[in-house]
């Protein structure tokens, strides 16, 4: 086999399988905010969805920061200029209200979502699901007895309407409009996402659902999602989002707020599969009060460009906060990702393990931020980054930033770069295994730890997505 | 002579150097052939020219298992097909266990989307490995992960007692091995010893070739087989050493 073969075997071998998420309907569309973005488009969203005008006014004003900000390519990559923000369409829906019963929901966007394999999901395992399609949910629905309990589940604009003195309190306040350029622009046009209260002392037991799906093309989804965990509830969020293949760039840039009051326990899952036109720009963070714990578990897989550094602020004592993170950078994608920690109280710690795969040529980078102030004392972070390569022309950069002062602090760094080497392969092979399956296994292999820290049903799901990735178009 | 690994006038060479010429050598179903040579004269390369490498260019020749040619396959085609290869320096697998290890090795030989009998594989392996003297913990480290030599063969030997080759090539199995591993690797080789399998055992020593009695010896010289026996030959080779091989049999 020449060495052209070789590498076109290679990347055949690898070659996402999109046929699941690869297919688009109509766009017939009741409600378009039009193309390109100003204040009569902020107007045009916020009164289409009956908005108050503080809401009206806190998205104007996080337009102006949008405008104002520079684009952060000083640090990051230089593709964010390939954004044409004017070439966007920011709000897109069918006039659909969320709708309670699977058959209420318009049978294109239930065909979309079929084909997911969602409602079959729910069946199985979920406490609670909400199904957004482009810019608004289409299907949500809970467990009775969460209702019953008090749990909270819906959009951003129900939430702001009828539990403000719930939601008002914490929306935009874990991660402020001026945060950073995405956090405005998504402050400026959100429209969908979830709205979670669980009061106090409930544990919901099963999980609460959302999956995220972009139809339109030139489309930017800007879903807005605030967590609120009452004193010693309990509660663990998963978020799955598709689009299909489009020749030109979509943006997805989402907000992520949650609070674990005191010793309360989040649990965020995500497990994003987009397609290869998808800039995906993502802020999430979480507050951990006293006794409290916020752990992200953050699966990556496919978008043009991923940028999500999930982070937890340590407030009370004894909190804790965690990310794992798995990224799978493909030809002509680059997963930049990481963490951030920031201790702010005592006996607060923090663990991050972030695991990246580049094949092809595809970049990972690992960005992390790990503070603790010489105020405090006995705080401890552990951070592992380990990065594997499949071939010669991937690329992985790892870049951690850590801060510590003060006494009786520690911290602890390890990272490493491993290699899929050919030898590897041939004795996989050698024992009956295609190259895809070996390649799967190896990465498979490479996560295996991490991924025994997730709840079964995931851990199933992103060894079923791994396979798909590295077994591609080989039989 | 179909039930047979067939191996005819065979040139290969790595980058630009010639290490197998006009490599021949037949091995029936059901017998253990040896082959022995100094080192560099090609034995660790027809093992992997065998099995499909892909760092080898085969210019001539051919290979057939039962009559079905081997050579220019990808090395999972030869695999499926039933050859088997225990390695001398055999690869470590980070995070996959030996258990999930084999249980894809046999997947990958059912046909797509059949059940697997996971309960029989399980009962399977165990009886295995109890038969290597192989802790049941084993099933859960990561293939050959910090494994000893020993440990690295035996668990060579576990996954060819589990595939159930139609040939097996053992390279170097005894390398590294001490006196007691020894014997359990080369039981478990007797143990599968019979009609159903042909067996190619290549060695440096004589030694192995007391555990595993070889119906026939070979003795390789600069890529090809220059001297063939019974089993006495190993003892004559271990006595007059291989310069007699390079002064007497290569000049021959």
């Amino acid at each position: 086999m020449s060495e052209n073969d070789e590498s076109q075997a290679q990347r055949e071998a690898i070659e996402v399988d999109r046929t699941k998420g690869d297919f688009k309907y109509a766009e017939d569309y009741a409600f378009d905010a039009g193309i390109g973005l100003n204040p009569q488009v902020i107007d045009y969203i916020s009164k289409v969805k009956g908005e108050d005008p503080w809401i009206l006014e806190f998205r104007q004003k996080a337009l102006k920061i949008f405008n104002d900000l520079p684009m952060p390519t000083h640090w990051a990559t230089q593709d964010l200029d390939s954004i044409k923000f004017d070439s966007i369409r920011y709000y897109l829906a069918k006039g659909q209200k969320p709708v309670r019963t699977w058959e209420e929901v318009p049978e294109d966007v239930k065909e979309t979502f079929e084909r997911l394999g969602i409602p079959e999901s729910e069946r199985k395992f979920l406490a609670g699901v909400e199904a957004q399609f482009d810019s608004e949910a289409v299907y949500s629905r809970m467990k009775d007895e969460l209702e019953k309990q008090g749990v909270i589940f819906c959009g951003p604009t129900e939430g702001l309407r009828d539990h403000p003195d719930i939601f008002r309190k914490w929306f935009g306040k874990v991660i402020p409009a001026g945060d950073n350029k995405f956090a405005a622009l998504n402050s400026a046009v959100f429209s969908g996402g979830s709205f979670i209260y669980v009061p106090k002392g409930v544990k919901v037991a099963q999980p609460l659902q959302a999956y995220f799906r972009i139809n339109a093309e030139n489309f930017g989804q800007f879903e807005r999602t605030l967590i609120i965990a009452d004193e010693g509830s309990e509660v663990t969020y998963m978020e799955g989002c598709t689009a299909p293949k489009f020749e030109t760039a979509t943006l997805h840039s989402a907000v992520v707020e949650l609070v674990a009051l005191k010793g309360a326990k989040i649990q965020y899952i995500t497990v994003q599969n987009w397609s290869a036109n998808v800039f995906n720009l993502v802020t999430k963070r979480g507050v951990a009060e006293e006794d409290a714990e916020v752990r992200w578990i953050d699966c990556n897989i496919g978008s043009r460009l991923t940028m999500k550094y999930p982070g937890v602020v340590l407030r009370g004592k004894r909190a804790r906060g965690e990310v794992l993170s798995i990224a799978l950078a493909n030809d002509g994608q680059h997963q930049d990702t990481g963490a951030k920690m920031i201790h702010a109280a005592d006996e607060t710690s923090s663990n991050i393990i972030a695991k990246s795969i580049s094949v092809g040529a595809g970049r990972s980078t690992y960005r992390g931020l790990v503070h603790m102030p010489k105020t405090l004392k006995n705080c401890k972070n552990n951070t592992e980054c380990d990065a594997l390569l499949i071939n010669e022309h991937s690329r992985t950069d790892t870049y951690p930033a850590i801060s510590v002062r003060g006494q009786k602090n520690s911290v602890q760094h390890e990272a490493s770069v491993s290699k899929v080497s050919a030898e590897q392969i041939f004795y996989m092979m050698q024992r009956g295994l295609s190259e895809g399956e070996a390649m799967s296994l190896a990465v498979n292999g490479f996560v295996n730890d991490l991924v025994k820290e997730f709840p079964m049903e995931y851990s199933v799901e992103l060894k079923r997505l791994i396979e798909l990735q590295m077994e591609g178009s080989v039989g | 002579m179909a039930d047979s690994l067939i191996i005819k006038n065979l040139n290969a060479s790595i980058g630009d150097r010639q290490i197998l010429k006009n490599f021949s050598l037949t091995i029936p179903k059901g017998e253990v052939h040896a082959i022995m040579g100094p080192n560099g004269t090609g034995k660790s390369t027809l093992a992997k020219v065998l099995a499909g490498h892909p760092d080898y260019t085969v210019q001539s020749g051919e290979a057939t298992l039962d009559g079905q040619p081997i050579l220019g396959q990808e090395p999972d085609s030869i695999a499926r097909a039933g050859l088997f290869l225990a390695f001398q320096y055999p690869s470590e697998i980070p995070g996959v266990t030996i258990a999930n290890f084999i249980r894809a090795a046999l997947i990958a030989r059912q046909e797509k989307g059949a059940p697997f009998d996971a309960k029989a594989y399980y009962a399977e392996l165990y009886a295995k490995m109890d038969a290597l003297k192989m802790d049941r913990k084993f099933t859960s480290r990561f293939v050959n992960e910090g494994f000893s030599g020993g440990e690295k063969k035996r668990c060579e030997i576990l996954q060819m007692m589990m595939l159930k080759p139609k040939y097996a090539v053992l390279d170097e199995t005894d390398s590294g091995l001490d006196i007691d591993a020894l014997r359990i690797v080369s039981e478990g080789v007797n143990h599968m010893r019979g009609p159903s399998i042909g067996c190619l055992v290549i060695t440096h020593y004589q030694r192995l070739l007391e555990y595993i009695v070889p119906d026939r010896v070979h003795i390789m010289y600069d890529g090809h087989i220059v001297h063939s026996g019974g089993k006495e030959l190993a003892v004559e080779l271990e006595a007059k050493g291989y310069d007699w091989v390079k002064k007497e049999l290569a000049s021959a």
